[in-house]
């Protein structure tokens, strides 16, 4: 059965792992923007960055038979700056007009900062004002709660964001309902250690339905498991769910989300 | 019972036989966890007031209070319950859970 993976940085994974993940029915992924390991010294690092995720990657992807799209903006881990942060956001309009870009993330939180929620807000805006859609990214452990109110609260405040057209992502048991209660698309990332696991994410799709959620790997340069989707689907399957949830979750949810852009041309 | 509404396609005892073997082994790691905090050489007396063993003794505590929703309770627990934004990110990272002495920062438990 194939499957989406809709959140995975795969310039921190080798050539293989695209290999892997067509073998287990990956026809398609999308790469939002973050940090990578290090702090960036220049704008132009960034520069770097954005055209290696939307020229080089799609063609590695493509060797595979996998679709890469991907997402611009700067990352909260690298937004403690602001007038560092404003030099990057100027470059993100020329690359959202290039052809795999699906819109603005993941922008959100890291810290819950004041200078992070003024890059957030100045990120919405530029979404906005571009009519893109929006991937965010919620804070870990002690600060995900936290992060994910003060972001869905910058959201509402902005006033021209449809919350059908925003992906709030790394939800947990502690976050989801708020997350779809506001309107939003949730997104569970699958991680061996420290976050969610398959198991959880099942029991987390028992407990509040699979409408307006997807689950993805996040798979990057830390500890992580770019099989994770394909992983979930076996849970589901072993717990006894039925195809159609199986691929309402991994691939019919995040088909719809993203079709919203008229770039995502993934075949049902 | 808890009235948790069933959702599982399992019925309890295939999900007991599915899943007790590997929480068995999770339940005896949590415990060796414990034991090995208080074998460990009490350099600084801080152990058992490390902010984040404090937090982690009150959520064993809801594992066995046959309530619903322990996943969701216990992240609560580990979570900032505070709501303004911090002046500056101290760090990248994150702890695991929230400490009080240092992060009354935010305002508004
Ligand atoms: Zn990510």
């Amino acid at each position: 059965m194939k499957y989406i993976d809709p959140h995975i940085h795969m310039v921190s994974r080798t050539t293989d792992d695209y290999q892997r993940m067509a073998l287990a029915g990956c026809i398609a992924v999308t790469e939002p923007a973050f940090w990578a390991g290090f702090d960036r010294s220049s704008p132009q690092g960034f520069f770097d960055y954005f055209t290696l995720l939307t020229d080089s990657e799609p063609k590695r992807a493509a060797q595979f038979g996998i679709d890469h799209y991907c997402w611009i903006c700067i990352n909260p881990k690298e937004s403690e700056d602001p007038g560092f942060a404003r030099e990057v956001i100027a470059l993100i309009p020329e690359f959202l007009k290039k052809p795999t870009v699906l819109g603005v993330g993941e922008i959100g939180l890291n810290k819950n900062s004041r200078n992070e929620l003024t890059i957030l807000e100045e990120q919405i805006a530029l979404a906005a004002a571009h009519d893109q859609l929006i991937l965010v990214h919620t804070p870990h452990l002690e600060d995900k709660l936290k992060g994910t109110k003060l972001i869905i609260d910058a959201i509402k405040r902005n006033g021209d964001i449809d919350p059908g057209r925003v992906l709030i992502d790394h939800v947990e048991e502690h976050t989801v309902k708020h997350v779809l209660d506001h309107g939003f698309w949730a997104g569970m990332t699958l991680y061996p250690d420290t976050k969610c696991t398959p198991q959880r994410a099942a029991d987390i799709i028992e407990t509040y339905g699979a409408e307006r959620l997807w689950i993805n790997s996040a798979g990057d340069w830390g500890v992580s498991d770019p099989l994770a989707v394909p992983k979930c689907r076996l849970e589901m399957k072993r717990r006894g769910h039925g195809e159609d949830i199986i691929k309402k979750i991994s691939f019919d949810n995040p088909r719809t989300f993203l079709g919203q852009s008229q770039r995502f041309t993934v075949d049902a | 019972m808890p009235d948790t509404q069933p959702s599982c396609p399992l019925t309890q005892q295939e999900t007991i036989d599915l899943y007790f073997m590997e929480h068995r082994a999770k339940l005896l790691d949590i415990a060796a966890f414990l034991d090995r905090v208080d074998r460990s050489n009490p350099d600084n007396s801080k152990g058992a007031d490390d902010f984040r063993m404090k937090a982690f003794r009150a959520a064993v505590a809801h594992l066995t209070d046959n309530a619903p929703d322990r996943a969701r309770r216990i992240q609560e627990i580990f979570s900032d319950p505070t709501t303004d934004p911090i002046p500056a990110a101290p760090m990248k990272g994150a702890l695991g859970a929230w400490d009080p002495a240092t992060g009354q920062q935010g305002g508004k438990p």
